[in-house]
Order: structure tokens, then sequence, then C-alpha cells
């Protein structure tokens, strides 16, 4: 349904259906229309000008099937979601509700299937912003992207609202009558002929309830299918020492760090922990402060190697040689002479590792082979650096299973299997090439699939039931290092969707079970003191793994290198770093969020290197068929300097056509060409296509042309000379014809540490949450019409093939002499008495003249209507609205606002209580979600304040001082740590 | 005078009589019978107005967004055909003011249809800031009314500026045509054969009765406008300029360009005089009145402000070079080899290029060819405008913000449907109202002895 049944021109009225519906009683409706919920009646305004609108030929084209991404059905929706109720004022008010103040409630979001701990913000009762949890170790108070988007996948229109029975609405009560007949069969067979299918998870409760349930019916078969499963640290720790451990990392306490195909700050469980601890070890702001030093080797271009001090970008199969030559070298013996790296780097990197002894690190990508995992122990272990910087654990994610999804279809085609629950997973779109999940699923008597979409699983299944969101449910969830917190719901589920947990408790014929006592109970050790603490911190204490120390291996364990470097193209397979394995697919915040090293939206792109692409003379767009063991794909191509020659990098995540706004993307889907869960393919061949096709991306230019922009050195260099920034920069004016302002309050101010920043984008998509930021769709992001206030910019130097990569934040600057300002003849942007350059947005009539005068382009305009004024038109998607930020009409300029929202909200705070408002009191969206701490806001006026620490340090500079624009906004210039022994490609080539 | 004639064809060929030319003249409008032709062409033109209400109609209900611009280039199609209209209305102003102050003769049978261009090119240039404004429908926020939405306009902006550089050339441009009209729609009230059109040119007259009174008022307050009128033509292209030199863009940011734009004003003005006038002296056989020396001088007045565009191309250029400016040497640079160059050369090749032809003579005495090079150059004009509009914010000072507009249908529909507009604009004057000045023809002729 959704928005594409708004293609039906007039549809017709019902009658029959429409006497049954309205006989149940209890519902007000104002016309046949409204309540049989026609095109006409559901289709309203388009704008100011509703009357003509309608009359245009506009087909309900994508940004508008994007705006009402299945707003159409809300009618029937919201009638479905509860009865009605009559609503009156409190009489007395319940105490922490105060409308139009925020209540804060810490709960946990789970990515990948670990917990990282958040704090969210309701607004009466309306989740609307998800913060990152200060306590929570793989949080430390900073969220990722895809967190952010917790609230807009809650508020989804296109969620599943019904228990469906063969593909037909059906109640709950009539799967539970079901689900009864399969507990009693089940009883009787032991669970004979039964599977239950998981996902990725950590919760402690669901492992108990999988327990019981394998209690109950000792034949029942369990089986987990995670396609971003990453087994190999597990293997490698079974076979050096009999147990699977999965190794944490110490950041804080590493000063050299080799990552071996390890993207700790963009991908896993512990990756905001990981960015928090790197970047505090990278942080300069005198000569005497000391910096840790990153080497990379990868096989794709990650965010982890544009922040390493030294980049070697090899082919996937050459990792493993890479991690046996340093296991070898540092184990005293000859590296290999067939070393795929240069054997100075190599040196320089082992004198390194070895000089910081114990408190260097060595770290194995998650999805690299359990040889190279074993390597990197041993390693690690050689180094002393195991109990130091690396840590083994038990895996917070170990739950005895039968098999994965490949196993399962193998019982299924043998006949052993004919009944199988899945809960949460989206086999059909996941499974591997060459697996037949359809076949098996298809031959199957029952399927139950539990989600929260109706996606390609649950169309196949008999009976779907529709998930509570982790917004809604009670849960718990373990983070990387082991911590268990509680997942606590903001809000009663929308479409009375119910968690894994009630499912799970269903078959052991639990049927009415309430979702908060089946956690609680799992939890009984804890009083209710204590429980609600847990509840209120987020974390459940004390609740981290142990490390277990070990010995150190003798050998590896029998471990062999496991790829062949054969002929023919590598392929090297990512998940997307928004939508992980496609289950976030509907998200349009995600979707259009640029991926940090591409800044493609919208789609993905089969990547490729410039010298890859000039052999095979392909262009940017150009589509290629990628073939591999028998399967095939055609996937656009994209350039990416620093890619590894004759490698081809694939994501996961597109090409669903499930979902209104997933469909409206591009891209192919990845898993078609993956075999099992393999990270890495040999043996592939590309074919350029004759056609191209758009990707679509929101930077054109990759080079600074040799403009100070982002003005970088090496820690040496800066020690020789703190004030880098200023030498060879174009002179910065000082006088202008304009007065002065004057600031007898606060003077807002960022800082921006480009030293600090990582690109992982974080910032982009909390500022989307934080200030109603319309997303609006491919074709106007291929337009330039994207509304991001903030972006990150990505610039490349040196050589195409090991360039250096840099990231830059750019929000607003708030001019001192703002040229924007000067330029409205509405006087639409001024200044306000604490520096900011505000935004009027009902006073502006969309002269655009500030935008062409503004030299950062951090404006940005409502070219058409991106939200949906219209409350007839008005689906759940609505409630993720922040009220505290005006909703944009069409026609107007809009930017970044430094969240006045929240300094508003803290002045009055402050005024309330007669005080001054204190440092740090304010923090900025962007700045609040960072993980690496790169943002500092606060007022210049106070002499104490962190922003002005941070501007007073020797490599503050404005962007583009020279003209005398006098940003707020000031960077600092980016330092790196290389070693001096290593000439580094594009050191030359300074802005 | 007589030495001007003796050099060139007359200003006036053959010899005439006063009832003879207000005769033809006003049968234009009275009897009504204009050539089948005039028809067609004026029903292509109203397709075109159809297309441009319709463009119109759905820019403004759909937003901005539908047509080319993003950000960075959040300025397009509506800016360009902005200044171009604007320029195109400086012809008529100089040729009425301008050369009546310097009392030259030849204006006399062109000027009127120069007035009527002016006013038309003024009423569609108008429109372009309103079309392109985001909220349209707030375009008299501009105007400093006091009203309780409590805000006033921002001085400091050029747009303020332009809208009553605008709105005085508008107003000026208005009464200038209409008091040159007065005489003349009295000779039409007292030619008029039916009474609905005498009332009609009647209540336009406003009892003009030709008294000497009449005619010494007339010459007073006809003179003091031409004066008043005359800085007009320096000033608002001017300000229309500042819109561009007081950002700082590169590529905006410059100042030969109030010059440099009055110039590019005068040389697609009549260019656009001349578009209008070779067809019109042949459709309605007045080749006697508008003569090849009317052509030759619109044609020598375009090499001559044409001459200043191209210095104006090669300063801007010499001055991004010789600024040391990087932002905007890589501006110019782009320009020329970059997205947007093919638009450039063509630029070049027209306004610089086909221009010198008008070096010759006999091509400019040659109507066909004359005709043809004065479509080039509104072409080339307009691109001029557009290269000028996008290229500096596409390439401005953040190469991570670099990025292209696109062009949309509904660029191109209002950029046909207000060309359109105004010739059907055009058809409509030449049909209601003397498209050759009666009473200045009558003077030229009895001063260049050509009376019967």
């Amino acid at each position: 349904m959704s928005a594409i049944a708004d293609n039906r021109p007039g549809s017709a009225i019902d009658i029959a259906a429409l006497r049954k519906r309205l006989a149940k009683g209890g519902e007000t409706w104002r016309s046949l229309d409204e309540v049989a919920g026609t095109a006409e009646f559901r289709r309203f305004v388009e704008a100011e000008f509703p009357a003509i609108a309608e009359r245009l030929p506009v087909k309900p084209n994508r940004r508008t099937l994007l705006k009402l991404m299945g707003a159409s059905l809300s009618l029937a929706g919201l009638a479905a979601c509860s009865r009605a109720e009559s609503i009156v004022p409190y009489v007395s008010q319940p105490e922490i509700l105060v409308p139009g103040k925020p209540v804060y409630y810490a709960t946990t979001l789970s990515s990948d299937g670990f917990g990282v701990g958040a704090i969210v913000e309701s607004h009466e009762g309306r989740p609307t912003k998800v913060e990152g949890n200060p306590d929570h170790p793989a949080s430390r108070g900073a969220t990722d992207a895809v967190m952010q988007a917790a609230v807009l996948t809650l508020f989804d229109p296109d969620r599943s609202r019904t228990p469906l029975k063969d593909g037909e609405p059906a109640s709950y009560g009539d799967f539970l009558k079901d689900m009864a007949a399969l507990v009693s069969r089940w009883t009787a067979s032991q669970g004979q002929g039964g599977a239950l299918l998981l996902d990725a998870s950590t919760s402690p409760t669901l492992a108990a309830q999988i327990d019981t349930l394998r209690a109950r019916y000792p034949r029942l078969k369990i089986y987990r299918h995670d396609p971003l499963t990453t087994p190999a640290a597990g293997e490698a720790s079974r076979a050096l020492y009999g147990s699977a451990l999965t190794p944490i990392h110490h950041l804080d306490r590493a000063e050299v760090i080799f990552s071996l195909d390890a993207d700790f700050l963009g991908e896993g469980p512990g990756r905001l922990a990981y960015a928090r601890d790197f970047a505090a070890r990278r942080r300069v702001r005198n000569p005497s402060d000391r910096m840790s030093r990153l080497y990379a080797v990868e096989s794709t271009p990650t965010i982890t190697g544009a922040a390493a001090d030294h980049r070697l970008a090899i082919r996937p199969s050459a990792i493993e040689t890479v991690a046996g030559g340093l296991n070898a070298a540092l184990g005293g013996q000859a590296g290999a002479s067939d070393s795929p790296i240069d054997q100075v780097w190599m040196a320089a990197l082992l004198e390194d590792l070895k000089t910081a002894g114990r408190n260097a690190l060595v770290i194995a990508g998650p999805q690299q082979s359990a040889f190279v995992h074993a390597a990197t122990l041993a390693a690690n272990a050689k180094l002393g650096a195991l109990g130091n910087t690396v840590e083994l654990i038990e895996p917070p994610d170990a739950l005895q299973v039968d098999g994965d999804l490949g196993a399962l279809c193998e019982t299924i085609g043998d006949g052993v299997i004919d009944t199988v629950v899945a809960l949460s997973a989206n086999p059909l779109y996941t499974a591997p090439a060459g697996l037949d999940a359809h076949k098996a699923f298809s031959s199957l008597k029952l399927l139950v699939h539990h989600g929260l979409y109706r996606d390609e699983t649950a169309f196949l299944a008999h009976w779907h039931v529709p998930a509570a969101h982790e917004l809604e449910s009670w849960g718990d969830i373990r983070a990387h290092d082991g911590t268990t917190s509680l997942v606590q719901p903001l809000i009663k589920p929308l479409y009375d969707g119910k968690t894994v947990h009630e499912l799970l408790a269903v078959l052991s014929s639990r049927f009415e079970a309430d979702p908060l006592s089946l956690v609680r109970q799992h939890w009984a050790a804890l009083d209710d003191d204590a429980w609600k603490k847990a509840l209120r911190g987020g974390i459940v204490p004390n609740t981290a793994a142990k490390p277990v120390s070990v010995s150190v291996p003798p050998d590896l364990g029998g471990l062999r290198p496991a790829a062949k470097a054969g002929n023919g193209i590598e392929i090297r397979f990512v998940a997307d770093p928004w939508l992980r394995d496609g289950r976030l697919a509907n998200a349009s915040w995600l979707q259009e969020l640029p991926r940090p090293l591409t800044k493609i939206v919208w789609g993905n792109a089969a990547l490729i290197s410039p010298a890859t692409a000039e052999r095979l003379k392909i262009d940017n767009g150009k589509i290629i068929n990628v073939a591999v063991n028998g399967a095939e794909v055609d996937a656009p191509a994209w350039i990416v300097p620093g890619h590894p020659g004759e490698t081809v990098t694939l994501s996961f995540g597109f090409g669903r056509k499930v979902g209104s706004v997933a469909a409206l993307s591009e891209g192919y889907d990845g898993f078609h060409l993956r075999h099992g869960s393999e990270w890495f393919a040999a043996g592939a061949a590309i074919t350029p296509r004759e056609n191209s096709v758009r990707v679509i991306t929101t930077q054109h230019h990759q080079a600074m042309e040799r403009r100070a922009i982002v003005r970088h050195a090496a820690l040496d260099a800066f020690r020789q000379n703190p004030d880098f920034v200023r030498k060879d920069a174009p002179p910065s004016p000082k006088e202008s014809l304009n007065p002065d302002w004057r600031y007898d309050q606060e003077a807002w101010a960022m800082a921006i540490d480009l030293s600090a920043c990582i690109g992982c984008t974080a910032c982009v998509s909390a500022c989307q949450a934080e200030n109603n930021i319309a997303p609006v769709g491919p074709e106007e992001c291929e337009r330039g019409h994207e509304m991001h206030w903030l972006r990150v910019d990505r610039y490349y130097a040196g050589p195409v093939d090991a360039p250096e990569t840099f990231f830059q934040p750019v929000p607003c600057m708030h001019c001192e002499k703002a040229p924007c300002e000067v330029v409205c003849p509405v006087n639409a942007t001024v200044h306000t008495h604490d520096g900011l350059n505000a935004q009027v947005y009902n006073r502006c009539i969309g002269t655009r003249y500030c935008s062409q005068n503004c030299p950062y382009k951090v404006r940005r305009f409502n070219f058409l209507d991106h939200q949906s004024f219209d409350k007839d038109e008005a689906g759940p998607e609505q409630g993720v609205h922040n009220p505290n930020v005006s909703v944009r009409s069409r026609g107007v300029m809009e930017k970044c606002t430094y969240c006045v929202q929240r300094i508003s909200a803290k002045r009055i705070q402050a005024q309330i209580e007669n005080r001054d408002i204190a440092d740090g009191e304010v923090v900025t969206a962007c700045q609040q979600a960072c993980p690496t701490h790169a943002i500092t806001f606060g007022d210049l006026n106070r002499k104490d304040a962190n922003v002005v620490r941070e501007k007073s340090a020797p490599q503050n500079y404005a962007l583009l001082e020279e003209l005398n624009t006098r940003p707020r906004t000031t960077y600092l210039g980016r330092i790196s740590n290389p070693n001096g022994k290593l000439a580094r490609p594009g050191e030359a080539t300074d802005g | 005078m007589a030495e001007a004639s003796a050099n060139g064809p007359a200003v006036l060929r053959g010899r005439h009589d006063f009832p003879e030319i207000s005769g033809r003249i006003g049968s234009i409008v009275l009897d009504g019978r204009l050539p089948r032709h005039f028809w067609t062409a004026f029903f292509l033109c109203f397709l075109l107005v159809l297309l441009f209400l319709y463009s119109i109609t759905y820019l403004i209900s759909v937003g901005v967004g539908a047509y080319g611009i993003d950000i960075p280039v959040a300025w397009g199609t509506m800016i360009s055909n902005f200044v171009w209209w604007i320029g195109i209305g400086h012809a008529g102003t100089l040729i009425s003011a301008v050369l009546l102050l310097l009392r030259q003769p030849w204006r006399a049978s062109i000027n009127r249809f120069a007035e009527a261009m002016t006013l038309f090119a003024v009423a569609m240039a108008g429109l372009f800031p309103i079309l392109h404004l985001g909220r349209p429908w707030f375009f008299y926020w501009l105007l400093p009314l006091p009203n309780v939405h409590m805000h006033w306009p921002q001085w400091r902006s050029p747009l303020v500026w332009d809208f009553a550089a605008i709105a005085t050339y508008a107003t000026v441009s208005l009464l200038f045509w209409y008091m040159g009209l007065l005489p003349d729609l009295a000779v039409l009230r007292d030619r008029a054969r039916s009474r609905p059109a005498q009332l009609f040119y009647g209540i336009l007259a406003l009892g003009w009765r030709g008294s000497a009174y009449h005619w010494a008022r007339y010459q007073v307050v006809y003179f003091l406008l031409a004066a008043l009128a005359t800085p007009l033509v320096v000033s608002v292209h001017s300000i229309v300029s500042l819109d561009f030199t007081f950002a700082i863009t590169p590529g905006y940011h410059s100042t030969i360009f109030p010059p440099y734009f009055v110039a590019g004003a005068l040389l697609s003005g009549f260019a656009m005089v001349l578009t209008i006038a070779i067809p019109l002296r042949w459709a309605f056989s007045v080749k006697d009145l508008i003569t090849v020396r009317h052509m030759e001088n619109a044609a020598k007045l375009m090499i001559a402000a044409g001459m200043i565009v191209v210095y104006g191309y090669v300063s801007e250029a010499f001055f991004a070079w010789y600024s040391g400016e990087s932002y905007e040497r890589a501006m110019m640079v782009q320009r020329a080899i970059g997205p947007y160059a093919p638009l450039f050369w063509t630029m070049l090749s027209l306004n610089c290029g086909l221009l010198q032809l008008l070096w010759f003579r006999r091509i400019r005495r040659n109507m066909p060819l004359l005709f043809v090079i004065a479509i080039a150059i509104n072409v080339g004009m307009w691109i001029e405008r557009y290269v000028i509009v996008v290229t500096a914010p596409s390439r401005d000072y953040l190469p991570s913000a670099w990025g292209e507009q696109s062009l949309t249908w509904l660029d191109f529909g209002i950029l046909f449907g207000s060309i359109g507009t105004f010739f059907a604009l055009v058809f409509l004057f030449i049909r209601i109202l003397p498209a050759i000045t009666i009473f200045e023809v009558e003077e030229l002729a009895e001063e260049e002895g050509k009376l019967r």
C-alpha cells in the first residue's frame, strides 16, 4: 500500500466494505471519501495553491512519494493501532510530564546485535532525538549516524501494522490460536521438525529463553542468520586457546597502531569507544603534546585508512601475507620476500611497533580470515600488548546454535524441518548466492515471520507478526565489551508490535506474557532499586566481561592462510555503512546521508581503483558486470582514489524493492554475488557494459585546487612551526567598513578539530534529526537540492593511488561580517545579540542572494515543498519532528543555526535560576553526536570556556579568512604523525 | 543634414504630405486591415503567451525547484532573462530620450516602437525578479511599506536598489511613451470613424487639441522627461549590475560591470530594434518612412556598444589575472574550459566575432543579413547574461561545493514564453496604436523639405 495507492485516479468507494467497517462503530467520520480513504481525500494540498497544483500533470513523483511515504494509509492505520479514546486535560499532572519540556530516558539501541547506549529525548511521549549515553561503554556519550535514525524508523509509515495470515490481515488472537496448535504439536513431538531462525543478538534474556525452549523441545533446531557475521576472530581463538574469544582494544593505551584491514573507527560494535580513545591520543595543542601513530593496510578505502598516518591499499588476498610476515618478523624471522608491501615501510612499522612494545597494538579486520586473527594475536602477544592494549573476552553474542542459514536450508531440503519461526531475520533478501532460500522456505508447512516490515520473507510467510521497534520494546542487550544494558520503551507500540521475547514466550506457551515481565524475570536477581537504577543509568553495573588471560600461543594453532591469490579481480564485500545489511533501507535519512568517502547517496556503486578503471576504460557510472563463481551482478562503477588495484568493493543493503523509500533508491544487491558468509572473493571478472547510469553524489570535486582549505602538517612540522596554518596562507585583512558588533551577553562560537574528525558523518545525521531537515529524495539530490545544514567535505591530495584523505565538516560559519546579511533585501538573515547569524524563515522571500554571496555555500534552499503541512496528509512520520524547530516551507532559505533552540532552552533555564549560562551547558547536536569530540562550542566572552581554549591553539584558523568574513566557526589544522623515515606521498602538495 | 543624406540613404524617402502621412500610419490602426501573416505571426506568439502562462502557473504552484537552479548556483535563467530583457529595453530609451536631446532627426520614425519595445521589455523584465523569488507572492516586501510585518527593506541590499531602479525606469518609460503618444492619439481620435474608436482614442488623448499652448507645454514636458530618462539609461543597468558586483563571489565582484552592462544593454537593445524594425518595414511597406539609414545607424550603434562589451570581456579576464586573486583566476579559467565552456565560446563568437561583420557597409545595408546578425547578437547576449549568472557561483571558493545547474523545460518555457508575450504585445501595439510617430514624421518631412 502506501503512496503507491495514490496513483489510482479517484479510487471508487467500496460501499459494502465501508458498511462492514462502520458497523463496528466507534469511528467518527466526516465524509464517505474520508472513511474510505480515497485518493481524492488523501491528496489535498500541494502548497499555497492547492487547486492549481492538483491540476498540474505532476504524477506523484519520487519526491512526493517520499513526502507522502505511506501517509495515505494513515487513516486506516491509525484506526488499527488503537481505539479512539476521549482526551481530556490532566486533572493532576504527572510529576515528570511538563508540556513543552522534553523528558530523557536511557535505553539501548542495537547495532548489528550489539548494544550502544542511548539517551532518547521524548516530547509528550513522542521520542524525537537520540543521544549517546555517557555511562555506556560503547557510546561514551556519542552516537553514530545510524543511531540517529532510530526515531525515524520508529515512525516509518511503511512499518508492518497488523499480523498477516497468508498475506491477509488477521488478528493477533488468531495467531495465538495457530501458535497454540504449534506448541501442542511441538510438545508432542519434542519440537521435531521445528526450527527457529534468529538474527544477530546479544540479549541475555533471549539466550535464556532459547535455553528454555531447548529444554522444552529437545529436538527443536536453532539457527542463526546474521549476514554481517564475522566469526573469524572466534575461530582463531578457538584454534589458539581452545575457546572462542573476542578481542577488545584499548586505543587510549596504544602508541603505535597497526590496522590489518580493520576499520575500527567506522565498523564494529565498539567503534564509538574506539574512535573516542583514538582521537584522545591524538589531541595536540602544544608542541610538547604527543600523539599516537596509525599504520593501516587495507583492502578497501575506509575512514580508518583516511585517519591513518601511513596507509597502504593492497588486495584482499595479500592481507594474510602481510599478517604472516609481521608475525614472522616480530618472531625474529626474516620477512617473506614476496611481501606485497614495501620493505622500507614494513621495516619502519616493525621498528615503531617494537619501540612501543606493550603499547603497540595490531588490529585485525573482523572480516579477515582466522589466520590473520591468529597472526595478529600472536603479534600482539610478542609485543607484550596482549593484556594491555588488547584484551580477550568471551564473545557477548555467544549463543549455541545448530548452524546458519545454509544449514537450515539444507535440513529443510532434506525434509527434516517443516516449520520455521524467523525472528527479525530477513533471509530471503540476505541469503547468499547459490542458496535457494526461496525454494527452501516455500516448501515449509509453516513459516512464521516476525519483523518490523512486511519484507521479502514476510511475503512468503504463512504468518507475519509485526515486531515492536526497539524504542517500543523491553529488552536487554550487551555491548562490545559485554556490558549489559536495558532496553526500555519510549512509547507504547504504535502498531501493537511484539518483541522477540514475547514471540519466544508464546512458543513456550506463555501466550499472554507481558514484555516487561519477561525481561524483568530474567533479571530477578536485581532488586527493584537496582533495576530502577539500571533503567535510569542505562546499564546494568558490573556486567562487563572479564578479560580472559591466555597464554602466548606457541604457533598459530595450525591455521594457514586461506586465501588463494588467484588471477582476476578480487572482490571485497562491505556492509553499507548506514543501511547495514539492508534492514535500514527504508530510512530516508540514511539513504540520503552521504557515504563518508564516496559521498554517494540513494544507491551504491562498485568501487574500483583509478588504475583498474583506466585499464578497463571505465568511467564513473558506467555499468560493469562483476561475475564470480557463476553468479553475476551489474553495478555502476565508481572510481575511488586509494582503492587497491584489481579489486572491486561491493556493498550490501541496496537493490531492495520492498518499502516505499527503499524502492526509491538505486543500486545493486551485493548478496547476489556472495557465497556463504564470505567477505572476500577471488577470481572475479569485470566486464564493462555499454550503458551508464547515474550515481548520485553530493560532492563532485575532490581536490583542494591548491587552496588553503584543510591546512595540515606533520607533527614534526608542527613542533618546528606551531603556526603552520599561517604559513603561505593569504593575508587576512582586518579592516571593515561595517562597524563591529558589540556583545554584552554571550558570543557563541565553534571550533572544529580536523585532527580529531574521522569523517564518520554522525554530526550530519544528528543535525538532520535535531533540526527537522527534510530528506529530498534521489531526484532532488541529483539536482543539488539536498538540505543538510552540515556537510562533511572530503578532499584528496597526492597521487590517486595513495592519496591523503581529508575530512572537513562545514556548518554555517556564523561570520562576524557575514556576506549574506548585507545582501538580503528583506532582513531575513540578521545578526543576533549573541553573535549568531540568524535566518528568519517567515521573513524570507527566497531571493537566494545570501546563498550566492556565501563563500562557504552552507545555505540550503527549499526549492520545493519538502515538508508536509497538511494535517490530512500527515502520517506518523510527522511524529519525528523536533517541536522546538520550525518546519520550513518551500521558497525559504535555511541553514545551520548553532542549534539556537538548545541555546534558548539553556538561556531560559539560566535566567530562571538567575545565573549565567555555564560553559559546556549548551551542546549543539553535531557536537553531542561526535564520537571524537572534534567539535567544541561555547561562549567566546567567557575566558575560561573550552572553545576559547581551543581557539587559542596555534593551529586554529578560519576558513577563507582572507575574505574578512571573520567566521565564528574556526578549524584546528589537521596534524598527523607520520614516521619521519617514510616519505609520505602528497606531503608536498600543501593547500 | 543634407550632408548626412548625401553620404548615405535618406532618413525619409520620397515626398509626402501631412494627410498622406497621418493617413498611412493611422490606417494601420483604424482600418484594422492587417495582412494575414500579421495574424499568423500573432497567433504563433499567442501560443507562446499560453506557454508563458502555463509555465508561470507551474512555477508558482510547484516551486522554483522546478527549473534548473540548485545550490551552489542558486540564481539561474530568471536572473539572466531579467538582465537580458532590461538590456533590450535600453535602446528604446536611448533612441527616444538621448537622441531627442542630441537632436538626431533620424530617430523620428523609429522612436515610437522603440519606446514601446522598451516598455514591453521592461514589463517582461519586471516579471522575472518576482518569478525568481522562492515565495513570489511576497514580492511587495521589498517595498518600504509601513505594514504589520514590522519590517523594512534592508537598504544595503542591491536588490532593493534594483527594485527601485526598475520601478523608476518602468514609470518614466511609460510616462515618456504616453506623453509622446498624445498628439498621435488625438490624430487617431480625429480620423476615427467608429464611435468606440473615437471614444477610446479620445479618452486616451486627454483632450489634446493641438493648440500652441499644448504644443509648447508638450515640448517642455517631453524634453524634461527626456532629460529625466537619459540618466536612467545609465543608471538602471548599472544598478542591475550591482546585484553582481556587490557580491563577493569571484566572477561577480568586478568594477567593470556597470559600464559593461550598459554597453551590453545597448548592444542587445539595438539588436532587438533591428529584429523588430526589419520585418516591420517590410510587412507594412513603410520602407520610405523607416529607411535603410535607420537600420544602418542602429547597426553602427551596435558595433560601438559591442566593442565596449568586448572591452569588458577583455578587461574582466585581464583583471582576473592582474589582480593576482587565485579565486578570480580559477573562475576565469573554469569559465573558459569548465562545464560552461561551450556557452562561453558561443557567446564570444557571436558577440565579438560575428559582430565585426558590421564594420562593412554592404553588410549593414543588407537587410536579411542584418536581421540574422541581430538575432545572433540577441542570442549571444542572452548567453552572456546566463554565463555571468551561473559560472561564478558554480566555481567559487570551496571546490567541495562546486556544481553546475541544469536547464529544464521550464527554463525554456519561461524564456520563450516571455519572448512570445513580448512580441504579442508588440503586435497588439501595432494594431492599436500608431507604431510610427505621425507628428514627428510630419515634422521631419517639413524640416527635410520633403513636403509635397
